[in-house]
């Protein structure tokens, strides 16, 4: 059934070479851990993939009940995980996954560091990948505020106060990231929502695009 | 048997047992998060406590609207909603409360809503219009007529419950 459907698109629309392209490349016997135990380091870009795909979902499913407003913001994320089906789950893999991503990430970038993986010719994609982290940094910092409890405004009001010790440019910057001069409040947090819903997932998307598109381009490394 | 020809190739086997695996760590991954969306669907109904609307002794032979609030729980957000309902004695002394609701798309009908159409409710939407007995009038818009408030009198006072749609609608 599922094969004639493909064949019936694949007749009218050539759709293999698409796939293969993406899909279809050897796996050198240098990265592949059952010939080599120690090939479970090059495992660490594709689980930081991986955990990106859950953040990406659970978070879709937590805008379902989530309001980014300060009367609100707390009593649905209580209700989302007290009331909802569910709830605490969806809400525990966004949470303990913003955590686990960083993690992964910066494995994946000691293997490439260590290995020397970085050198030419991917000089580039060492750069998007600096990129791809403080995006990734964004992310938990401005998600970090959204359940709008203590620990989250004072963790912000912190954050802030760094971003005020950079020179010169240190006070705009702060007035910018919290929408008001002094208050830590209703338009930091309709910010930091866009930031972190938006703004931030679009940039990451983009950035993974060519950290990938890259990496078919010029394959993984060779053996050390 | 043995001699036969292995009936799964390594490579059919192979494909079976990552999409095997794979559907089963999608599935553990996405079944909370469904489950977590189609929440509000699987709600039990609100049973609609009866409240107190109005005197016995207000009613008559015309519609009248009465407005009551309840205490609604929208998940996190708490408020009050006005209801309302028109109310009226007919022929054999029985009070019918019917709702407001157009049974058309939604909007709000009242009683001489039009004065082109005395005697009958009207809704401005779409000019939908209902008799006094609460029937539709055949070629407007509402396909049937409008819900009936579950009542009952205690003390010469007035209790409105849920309203119901009629029988055969
Ligand atoms: C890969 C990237 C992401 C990271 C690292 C991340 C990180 C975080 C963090 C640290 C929190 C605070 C969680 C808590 O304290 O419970 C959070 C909350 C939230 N995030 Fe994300 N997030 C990511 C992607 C997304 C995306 C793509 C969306 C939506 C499209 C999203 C929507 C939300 C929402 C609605 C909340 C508030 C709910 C809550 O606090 O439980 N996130 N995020
Ligand atoms: S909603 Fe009343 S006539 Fe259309």
């Amino acid at each position: 059934m599922m094969q004639r459907i493909y064949d019936w698109i694949d007749e009218r629309v050539d759709i293999t070479p698409l796939w293969r392209d993406i899909a279809d490349h050897e796996v050198p016997e240098h990265v592949n851990p059952a010939h080599h135990f120690s090939a479970f380091v090059y495992c660490f870009g594709g689980l930081t993939f991986f955990v990106t795909v859950i953040q990406v979902l659970s978070g879709m499913f937590l805008t379902m009940y989530y309001v980014p407003d300060i009367e609100n913001a707390w009593k649905s994320v209580y209700y989302l995980q007290t009331e909802v089906a569910h709830g605490q789950i969806v809400r525990g893999m966004h949470h303990w996954g913003a955590s686990v991503v960083i993690v992964m990430l910066f494995l994946h970038t000691l293997r490439v560091f260590f290995q020397g993986a970085y050198k030419k010719p991917r000089e580039l994609n060492w750069m998007v990948g600096v990129m791809i982290f403080f995006v990734m940094l964004g992310l938990g910092l401005t998600g970090y505020l959204l359940p709008w409890d203590n620990k989250a405004y004072f963790a912000t009001q912190v954050t802030l106060e760094i971003a005020e010790g950079v020179p010169f440019i240190g006070e705009a910057t702060k007035t910018l990231l919290a929408g008001d001069a002094e208050i830590v409040g209703a338009q930091t947090l309709t910010r930091f929502f866009a930031i972190h819903v938006f703004f931030l997932p679009a940039a990451l998307f983009l950035l993974m695009g060519i950290h990938f598109i890259m990496i078919r381009k010029q394959g993984i490394s060779g053996p050390l | 048997m043995s001699e036969k020809k292995q009936q799964v190739s390594r490579r059919q086997f192979l494909n079976y047992t990552l999409t095997g695996v794979g559907g089963f760590m999608a599935a553990g991954m996405l079944a909370p998060m469904v489950r977590f969306a189609i929440d509000p669907a699987l709600q039990p109904q609100s049973k609609g406590d009866f409240k107190a609307v109005a005197q016995v002794d207000e009613i008559t032979n015309e519609p009248q609207r009465f407005d009551w609030t309840i205490d609604q729980t929208d998940a996190w957000y708490e408020s009050e909603v006005t209801k309302s309902a028109w109310v009226y004695k007919q022929e054999d002394g029985s009070i019918l409360a019917l709702s407001p609701v157009c049974k058309h798309l939604g909007c709000v009908v009242s009683w001489q809503g039009n004065s082109d159409y005395p005697e009958q409710f009207f809704c401005p939407c779409h000019d939908g219009r209902y008799y006094k007995s609460g029937e539709n009038v055949e070629g407007t818009p509402p396909p049937v007529g409008l819900d009936i408030y579950e009542h009952k009198i205690e003390d010469g006072t007035l209790y409105l419950g849920k309203a119901k749609p009629r029988e055969g609608a």
